[in-house]
């Protein structure tokens, strides 16, 4: 592996071909985040002697970037985990004690939460027993032991705030990185500490356990409450590790071995030189308080940078791997790349070699991070290359970064572009904190007697709602009681409950009250509790959400933020989940457990297959958004549901088989293996994933998948039923490149999410850590099957930053990474950056205050409490439907006849400035300044319409016996709803619509006085760029247009036709035969196009009549089928029925006469 | 009235032990002229059961069973017009009416072959004219009609009061225009919980100096005072088991309760003397 990385580094080969290499390795799709080079002889013949070693490459560079990173930056904070221990063979690292194998991704998972229940046991004991395929074994074995270390990284705690950093945020300083300078504690990873050579292996946890103010600094030690992870005997090889080492080593492993061997050779003669390892220099990095004012960051420079083209080759090939998806969890990397842009200094190790000369330093023998120069360089020099990911991160974290004076320092181009997208984003997140719990309403139609079996039951259930009410109550009391537990406050209660139920019908009962108050309190964000509202939250919303969400907001913000653990936090149940999680456990009901999964089952197909998007948006891209809005949060909902759904359905069903023993090995592990593969999977997820994947809803299906498989054994993922599973999201991972991006691509926020979600599964202790880099990728790149939709949820914009931090809160962790910098920096707390608060959008003119329509809208959420759900339902239809509606009714009239004016105002501004008319540009800002002010009245007309449409629609699709009260309060609200959401569409953007509008037409007019050169021009680029876009035609099943696509694009092909081609266009050959006989197969038969396409034709004076005619009868003599024969023959009697418009001498002698282009072509 | 827990503290001590007597309720009202007649009597009637619930095992021994009986007998010997069984109830502190009843059911075994019912016996109360025995029928009655705290009387009382406080809200939320359904309506449609009102679209109660309003969904009419032994019970077996229904509601004490008990409304649970004036509710528009 280091030979690899030492060729790149003389430059035998080039970092396009390293990465074809591996990529190749593992897939076959091109590489396309790099430019590709010819291949040249001497590459190929250089790699491919190393081609056994492909599959470690990654893993060889991760880690050899952690390590790299860690020589330089014991101060630093806690490196993230790295990748499974792959090959760290470096040649000549002075001074460098023999190194176990370093496991590793353990430490990602610090112990976040006292794991006192058996469920989470397991997750506990994270032991670091994998490691890259093939390793461990030679490193005297000592494989297992590595993630034992319990004096890994702890979390922020360390520290405490520097400078003059502000003591008014003190949630910046959460992520603040521990003192790392206490070596014992934390030893540089790659290094033994001394005097601990029989010792587990130390090594780097990712930080953060959530960190209170108390934890000062002088008290490091209580930082580390992370107990010893793992005990399991080093002789023993995991269970989950299924590479081939020892006697079966492959030939690539053996010929690493040999390498591996020199290598430790090497190591112990330099050992011998310089007895003493590297040591802390306890002078450097005192724990104690008093001394931590003294640590200054070191200014970086740019000019100190020490071996520029080796940093920026290693960055190369680094941020490749990236952007290929090579390695496991994009935002891991971003993660560390962050650790080393905010390096604060750099420890000098004793024996390293300041005076290195210029041969050494371009060889892997010099450490590839002299200085923090080097690492802020260097990492500069990844951010570059992912700058579309970066600007796609929320507001807050853009804001860090385009702040971060390094970053502006030594890539002034990059901190523009991010404050570009920090001005331009619109991604704030938040997530608010909730009311309390409401209970689950009473539903005469499935609570009362007449859905129990007997009157006992019907009275049973009544008791155990109370009792359930009763318990939740109390745990809200008192969980964050110290001391307070909840099997003891509550599992006899709990089980003398669960023990009342008898029939089975009373189960089913309790357990859809117990789904229903679960998805009400957890659909929130970080599950730290939910919406008032039950199972859609979209009223709230919708509905003044502003209003209710600030008070949250603020709430949230005095609150310290729960840290989620991390960049790789492991599953967890925060906030109310961990009520249920624990009512579960105490509870221990094998009956109760069965009912919920199949109820849990139940509702994740339901919300699974549901129709998403409700409402086709209409493609008109202008007030498409107006459906999207709606669209997006319905799916937000949707998705969180089910994720809530999947993670416990997760948990109960991997319940009975997860234990804190290890994993069990060898004939043990066979036998359990033969027992499991034969019971059935508690819900069909494979064929969900498949079906998810084939019909583009892969970011609805993944999300909650991987919820799901994160509560899994270690024995899932042997079973090939659950394998199969892992090698679709292995190669849907692949698949997702964030650079390609077109038209019938995925979302490029969907498949952030996707990879976010994905690189976090990989990292559970439970997968197997060579899963992903031992699985041998597809020989061809991931393709959903050729049936699949052309369009599909995959293709909208449905994911947005709220729900991407919503769903995967630890990418968060980048932001407070860097607001730890500027919070531990002096003199760095006021960005330059104006923060810009918009109280509100001013968007009706008179408003009831803020405080009444807090309370109505309070109102109306409440109002759906005691209401059956499908009214709830019904009122969001009809307001998200007028709302709609009224936009486009809006455009209709109002734009239109505004529109009408700027027509007649341009045709008089023409008439008193002549035929040349002037600038068209200026004439637009003329009609645009006069015009544009009339858009306010869009505001009360939208209200006028909502107003008028929406009582009639839900008074017609209420049911009859609906109270007066409820009917009138239904249609107020459905008013407020669908004026609400129109009028938030129309004032952010109906000055944009007339400008849109006025401007087409004035090119209309324009275009109707005679074409300009210049506007000729434009148009020529217009129809180049729009050729790109032409899609290949297959054949017609698979690529079906919607029906005002189609139409646009015959207008867009006509109007090529007629203004752009220089030359005749051979338009009969549309009507050859050939091409009419597509039309045959398709379903249905789209002649009214054609007869458009025809009546264009002639308008356009592109064809004349008798030319049509002609064709249209030798159709007749080709053969069709019948039907179609008919149909043909009856569009050709409409289309010559019509009236004869007498055509205007001038567009015939057009056809015919060559145009000024061909006579000056041919002159 | 909404009293604090020191008012409250204060009024229960002077009812240590006070017969439950028209004087004694005369009394009352003397010391605390600022309080109601009826959050006195409430409060008199509520601390007298407690106080009758602390003693009633001493009462219904056999050995105090035979010597009340014994003196009753002794006593209408002599005098079979006086009071006898009430001044016997009064001079060994128990309920007028439980003493008859215990005298009754005595009087009754002696008499009878079989031990009598307790509907024979509780309809022998509301109406002694059935006893057969016309100077016990006498004694039981003068006993019923001077207990104000026990007995068919004060019961039909308290549930005519509690009766006619319904009306009165109902006839509130009908003049507010606030529809709702009845408890009658509830227990029609199957619900196994029935307040005496859910509000079919709920309004919010705003309070002076919140910022936030509380959501009112139910309302629950209590003709009596809240202490906090008949306030606990009730949440336990009625307010909570509403809240986890319906959501948040509103429980009316007509006749006060205890400032300290009003500490749920957070959770949903809201206490009030009378119909609150400030309420808001859907709007027409909202927008």
């Amino acid at each position: 592996m280091a030979a690899v990385l030492e060729s790149l580094l003389r430059e035998e080969v080039s970092v396009a071909a390293v990465v074809r290499w591996i990529a190749r390795s593992t897939q076959g799709s091109e590489v396309t985040a790099l430019t590709r080079p010819q291949d040249n002889a001497g590459e190929a013949a250089a790699l491919s002697s190393l081609r056994p070693l492909r599959k470690e490459f990654v893993p060889f560079l991760l880690n050899f970037l952690r390590e790299q990173s860690s020589r330089v930056l014991p101060q630093g904070p806690p490196t993230p985990a790295k990748a499974p221990g792959a090959s760290t063979a470096l040649p000549g690292r002075p001074g460098g004690p023999p190194r176990g194998s370093r496991g590793a991704r353990s430490q990602l998972f610090p112990p976040t939460e006292a794991l006192s229940t058996t469920a989470e046991a397991p997750l506990a004991r994270r032991g670091g027993r994998r490691r890259g395929p093939g390793l461990a074994r030679e490193r005297g074995g000592r494989g297992l032991e590595e993630g034992v270390s319990g004096e890994s990284l702890p979390g922020a705690g360390g520290r405490r705030l520097r400078g003059s950093g502000s003591p008014s945020r003190p949630s910046l300083t959460l992520s603040d990185p521990p003192n790392l300078s206490n070596l014992e504690e934390f030893p540089p990873v790659g290094s033994v500490p001394p005097g601990s050579t029989g010792r587990t292996k130390p090594s780097r946890r990712i930080n953060p356990t959530p960190v209170s103010e108390e934890r000062s600094l002088s008290k490091p030690k209580t930082c580390f409450t992370s107990p010893p992870i793992s005990c399991v005997p080093s002789s023993q090889p995991s269970a989950l590790d299924t590479s081939p080492w020892g006697l079966g080593l492959p030939p690539g492993c053996r010929s690493l071995q040999e390498e591996r061997e020199m290598l430790r050779k090497e190591r112990s003669k330099q050992l011998q030189q310089s007895p003493t390892p590297i040591c802390p220099t306890p002078e450097l990095g005192s724990p104690l308080p008093s001394q931590t004012g003294s640590l200054t960051d070191e200014p970086a420079d740019p000019a100190r940078v020490s071996s520029r083209q080796r940093l920026e080759l290693v960055a190369l090939v680094y941020s490749s791997c990236i952007a290929e998806n090579l390695v496991p969890n994009l935002f891991l990397e971003l993660f560390f790349v962050f650790q080393l842009l905010t390096a604060r200094r750099m420890v000098t190790a004793k024996d390293s070699d300041p005076e290195l000369s210029p041969a050494v330093l371009d060889s892997l023998e010099s450490p590839l991070f002299q200085s923090i120069h080097d690492c802020v360089f260097f990492a500069v020099q990844v951010l570059e290359c992912h700058f579309q990911v970066l600007s796609n991160l929320d507001k807050g974290t853009l804001k860090l970064l385009a702040e971060n004076e390094r970053l502006l320092c030594f890539s002034p181009a990059l901190q523009g572009r991010l404050r570009a997208a920090y001005e331009g984003s619109v991604a704030k997140v938040s997530l608010a904190m909730p009311p309390s719990a409401q209970a689950v309403s009473f539903q005469p139609e499935t609570d009362n007697r007449a859905n129990f079996s007997s009157d006992r039951a019907f009275h049973t259930f009544k008791k155990q709602r109370d009792v359930f009410y009763e318990v939740l109550r109390e745990w809200e009391d008192h969980h964050e009681e110290p001391g307070w537990d909840f099997e003891k406050g509550l599992g006899s209660r709990i089980r003398a409950m669960m023990g009342q139920l008898s029939a089975a019908c009373s189960h089913s009962h309790f357990v859809r009250l117990f789904q229903k108050q679960l998805l009400q309190m957890c659909q929130s964000p970080g599950g730290a509790g939910g919406t008032v509202l039950g199972e859609a939250p979209d009223v709230l919303s919708m509905l003044g959400a502003d209003k209710l969400g600030r008070l949250w907001r603020l709430q949230e913000r005095l609150m310290a933020p729960q840290s989620s653990g991390g960049p790789c936090p492991p599953p967890t149940f925060p906030g109310c989940q961990g009520f249920f999680r624990d009512f579960i456990l105490s509870a221990s009901s094998f009956q109760f457990n069965q009912h919920l999964m199949d109820s849990l089952s139940l509702k994740i197909r339901e919300l699974n297959g549901l129709a998403l998007p409700q409402h086709e948006p209409s493609d008109e891209d202008g007030e498409s958004d107006v459906d999207w809005q709606g669209e997006r949060k319905q799916f937000a909902v949707v998705l969180l549901s089910l994720r809530l759904l999947a993670k416990f359905l997760g948990f109960v069903a991997f319940l009975p088989y997860r234990g804190p023993e290890p994993p069990p090995t060898g004939e043990l592990q066979d036998s359990i293996l033969a027992l499991r593969s034969q019971v059935p999977p508690v819900l069909d997820v494979r064929t969900l994933l498949q079906r998810g994947l084939q019909a583009r809803r892969a970011v609805l299906t993944v999300p909650w998948l991987v919820e799901f498989l994160s509560f899994a054994d270690h024995v899932v993922p042997l079973l090939e039923y659950y394998r199969g599973i892992f090698t679709l999201l292995l190669r849907l991972h692949r698949s997702l490149v964030l650079s390609q991006e077109s038209e019938g691509k995925m979302c490029f926020l969907n498949k952030l999410l996707l990879l976010a979600v994905l690189g976090w599964l990989f990292q559970i202790p439970t997968v197997p850590e060579d899963l992903f880099f031992l699985e041998e990728g597809p020989s061809d790149a991931f393709e959903v099957d050729t049936v699949a939709p052309e369009h599909g949820l995959d293709n909208a914009p449905v994911v947005d930053q709220q729900l991407l931090y919503t769903c995967c809160p630890y990418i968060g962790e980048l932001r407070k990474l860097l607001a730890s910098w500027v919070s531990g920096s002096s003199g760095r707390s006021g960005g330059f950056m104006r923060k810009i608060t918009p109280t509100t959008t001013t968007s009706l003119g008179a408003q009831p205050s803020q405080t009444s329509q807090g309370l109505q809208a309070q109102l109306a959420q409440a109002f759906f409490h005691n209401q059956p759900p499908s009214l709830r339902r019904t009122v969001e239809f009809v307001a998200e439907r007028i709302g709609s509606n009224c936009v486009k009714h809006i455009k209709a009239t109002l734009v239109a006849d505004l529109v009408r004016q700027a027509e007649s105002l341009l045709q008089e501004q023409l008439v008193t400035q002549g035929e040349e008319g002037g600038d068209p540009a200026q004439l637009l800002e003329i009609l645009c300044s006069q015009l544009c002010p009339h858009g306010a009245q869009a505001l009360a007309l939208g209200q006028e319409f909502c107003q008028r449409k929406s009582p009639g629609a839900v008074r017609a699709l209420l049911p009859e016996e609906t109270p007066a009260a409820v009917l009138s309060s239904a249609e107020n609200i459905a008013v407020g709803l669908a004026t609400e959401k129109a009028c938030a569409w129309l004032s952010a953007n109906i000055t944009a619509l007339i400008r849109r509008e006025v401007k087409a037409a004035v090119s209309r007019t324009l275009r109707a006085q005679g074409p300009e050169p210049a506007a000729r021009g434009e148009r020529r680029g217009c129809s180049r760029a729009f050729a790109d876009q032409i899609p290949i035609l297959g054949p017609p099943a698979q690529y079906r247009l919607e029906r005002g696509q189609a139409r646009r694009l015959l207008h867009m092909l006509l109007s090529l036709w007629k203004e752009d081609f220089q030359g005749p266009v051979p338009l009969q050959l549309l009507l050859s035969p050939r091409n009419v006989g597509l039309l045959a197969d398709t379903r249905p038969r789209e002649w009214d196009l054609l007869l458009f396409l025809l009546r264009e034709l002639v308008e356009k004076g592109l064809m004349r009549r008798m030319e049509i005619e002609a064709c249209l009868g030798s159709l007749h003599q080709a053969q069709w089928p019948g039907d179609f024969a008919e149909e043909l023959a009856t569009l050709s009697n409409l289309f010559l029925a019509e009236p004869h418009l007498p055509e205007p001498q001038l567009r015939a002698c057009e056809l015919v006469q060559p145009n000024r282009g061909t006579v000056l072509a041919q002159s | 009235m909404i009293l604090t827990k020191a008012q409250y503290d204060e009024i229960a001590q002077c009812l240590v032990s006070v017969p439950p007597t028209r004087q004694s309720l005369r009394k009352l009202k003397q010391r605390f002229p600022s309080q109601s007649q009826a959050t006195l009597l409430s409060i008199f009637s509520q601390e007298y059961q407690k106080h009758i619930k602390r003693t009633h095992a001493k009462h219904h021994t056999s050995e105090a069973i035979e010597s009340y009986y014994q003196r009753y007998l002794n006593g209408v010997v002599k005098n079979g017009a006086a009071p006898v069984l009430l001044d016997l109830a009064n001079e060994v502190d128990y309920a007028p009416s439980l003493m008859a009843r215990l005298i009754l059911e005595k009087f009754l075994q002696e008499h009878e072959e079989t031990p009598p019912s307790k509907s024979v016996i509780n309809s022998m109360l509301r109406d002694p004219s059935q006893i057969p025995d016309g100077v016990l029928a006498n004694q039981v009655y003068q006993c019923i009609v001077n207990d104000c705290c026990y007995g068919p009387l004060v019961d039909c009382i308290k549930h005519a009061i509690g009766h006619e406080h319904e009306v009165l809200l109902r006839d509130l939320l009908l003049e507010k225009n606030l529809s709702f359904l009845d408890e009658d309506q509830l227990r029609a449609k199957g619900y196994d919980k029935t307040p005496d009102f859910i509000l079919q679209v709920p309004v919010v109660m705003l309070c002076p100096l919140a910022v936030e309003g509380h959501i009112i969904h139910w309302i629950e009419s209590k003709a009596s005072f809240g202490d906090e032994c008949s306030h606990h019970a009730y949440l336990h077996d009625q307010f909570w088991s509403y809240w986890n229904r319906f959501g948040p509601g509103l429980v009316i004490y007509w006749y006060g309760f205890i400032q300290e008990l009003d500490c749920n409304r957070e959770r949903g649970i809201l206490l009030k003397a009378c119909f609150p004036m400030n309420i808001v509710t859907l709007c027409h528009s909202i927008a």
